[in-house]
């Protein structure tokens, strides 16, 4: 079967790989690279655990081939916290206990993210709405629009 | 490194290729044959081979064709490209103004992450009967654009659909853009479907289109989905209407015509006989949401 060279740009840094023409970028971003934040869930476009950020906008990876990512850039939740700090939001759904299990966890902050830098003064309407690309099986989904709104506030603060 | 040797993987293999126009992928799919498919978003083709339901030997990507791109007004209509993503035609300006009825059809469709990736032509080529985008784009009207390896021709929405996931596509062939026909001012939509979660397929859809002039309605168009192997006109409904004034008599009139005759199957969502019932439900509040919309009584 085909092989493919691909480029792209991961959590700021440069990264290749050959891929055979099925792998999936989820499977190309956890297995390859390591990035283990890049959940599998179920592996349908359904979940929503393998949510990515490409070219700033929220894709399911587990339903795109890596061959189709070539020259993109793709964020995924490692670069929230590249160090010990957690990020406003991590921060926000460990305050709000906006996870349990962990499984969606990562799925759930990137759209937030997407959905916080598309409109930084959501309501707790459009934040339900908004994660609900995204299924948790823990919280009841209460707890993580309390944690979306809060890191709403936060991060409207730190830009004034 | 690689770990294609050790890793289990989801999809069945296959061979890939990116086009990078319209002609290059009609050539390749010529040269390939009837085991090739094209790639685009892969938002219901790439589930279908994570499920193995799906096994294409070769895949065509063209969503890096430039010529294939885009979304705009053009010549009083909206053309919408192979390579057009869903969010994108959504939140279009154009689209809102000429086709409202597709951003609404768009907007109920999957999550907005399947969405940034998925296109509106692959939902519509994929022509499956429950989906959003093909019962708007036959609604409205409008009309596809194929291209083989000898030539491009033009294919009527009304005649595109054919069966359950079919379409007046030949071998060969791709669709490379759509362009959906602009209605006059004093027209209205309403697109409504019924799910068991915001996610989910719909069990029954409405997409209709009114228009209006001197108190009544002079053009009406009422398509439904999930209830037949393609999205499914419904003249009856639309003779009920025209000449009508648009309003509540004439709305429950056309959704008994619009549920009278058709034989939805039933499955784990739903009976046939609740889905006739959506369908007759569905058309009367989308008709009241178009007459509104127009500028008419409701």
């Amino acid at each position: 079967m085909s092989s493919h060279e691909i480029s792209v740009t991961v959590n700021g840094a440069a990264a290749s790989g050959t891929v055979e023409s099925r792998r999936s970028l989820a499977d190309f971003l956890r297995r390859e690279l390591g990035l283990v934040g890049v959940h599998f869930g179920c592996e349908q476009g359904a979940c929503g655990a393998c949510t990515v950020l490409l070219d700033g906008a929220s894709v399911r990876s587990c339903i795109m081939f890596a061959v189709q990512a070539d020259g993109a850039d793709i964020q995924t939740v490692e670069s929230l916290a590249p160090g010990a700090e957690m990020h406003p939001l991590q921060e926000a759904f460990r305050r709000h206990q906006g996870l349990q299990c962990g499984f969606c966890t990562p799925g759930m902050l990137l759209r937030s993210l997407e959905l916080i830098s598309d409109n930084p003064n959501l309501t707790a309407e459009e934040a339900r709405e908004g994660i609900s690309s995204n299924m948790c099986r823990c919280t009841g989904y209460q707890y993580i629009v309390d944690a979306v709104l809060d890191a709403a506030a936060e991060m409207r603060a730190e830009e004034d | 490194m690689s770990v294609s040797e050790e890793v289990p993987m989801k999809s069945p293999p296959f061979e890939y290729h990116r086009a990078g126009s319209a002609a290059e992928a009609a050539a390749l799919l010529g040269e390939l044959g009837f085991d090739a498919r094209i790639l685009a978003g892969g938002q219901s083709l790439i589930p279908l081979m994570n499920l193995r339901l799906a096994a294409p030997g070769h895949l065509v990507d063209i969503a890096r064709a430039p010529d294939l791109g885009g979304c705009g007004a053009n010549g009083g209509g909206l053309h919408v490209g192979a390579g057009a993503r869903q969010r994108t035609v959504e939140l279009h300006a154009d689209t809102l103004a000429i086709a409202p009825v597709l951003a609404d059809a768009i907007s109920n469709a999957g999550q907005v992450p399947v969405r940034h990736q998925g296109t509106v032509v692959g939902s519509i080529a994929h022509a499956d009967p429950s989906a959003e985008m093909p019962a708007a784009f036959k609604a409205q009207g409008g009309t596809v654009t194929a291209q083989g390896a000898g030539g491009s021709r033009e294919i009527a929405s009304e005649d595109f659909f054919e069966g359950y996931f079919t379409t007046a596509l030949e071998e060969g062939e791709l669709v490379t853009g759509i362009t959906v026909d602009a209605w006059p001012d004093g027209t209205g939509h309403g697109f409504l479907e019924f799910s068991v979660t915001a996610e989910s397929w719909p069990i029954a859809l409405a997409a209709v289109l009114i228009h209006v002039d001197g108190g009544a309605i002079d053009r009406a168009s009422v398509v439904l989905g999930g209830v037949a192997e393609v999205p499914l006109r419904r003249p009856e409904a639309e003779a009920v209407l025209v000449g009508a004034a648009p309003g509540a008599e004439a709305f429950e009139a056309a959704a008994e015509a619009a549920a009278t005759g058709i034989e939805p199957l039933s499955d784990s969502f739903g009976s046939g006989a609740y889905r006739k019932k959506l369908a007759r439900v569905l058309t009367r509040r989308a008709l009241t949401a178009a007459a509104e919309r127009a500028g008419g009584a409701s």
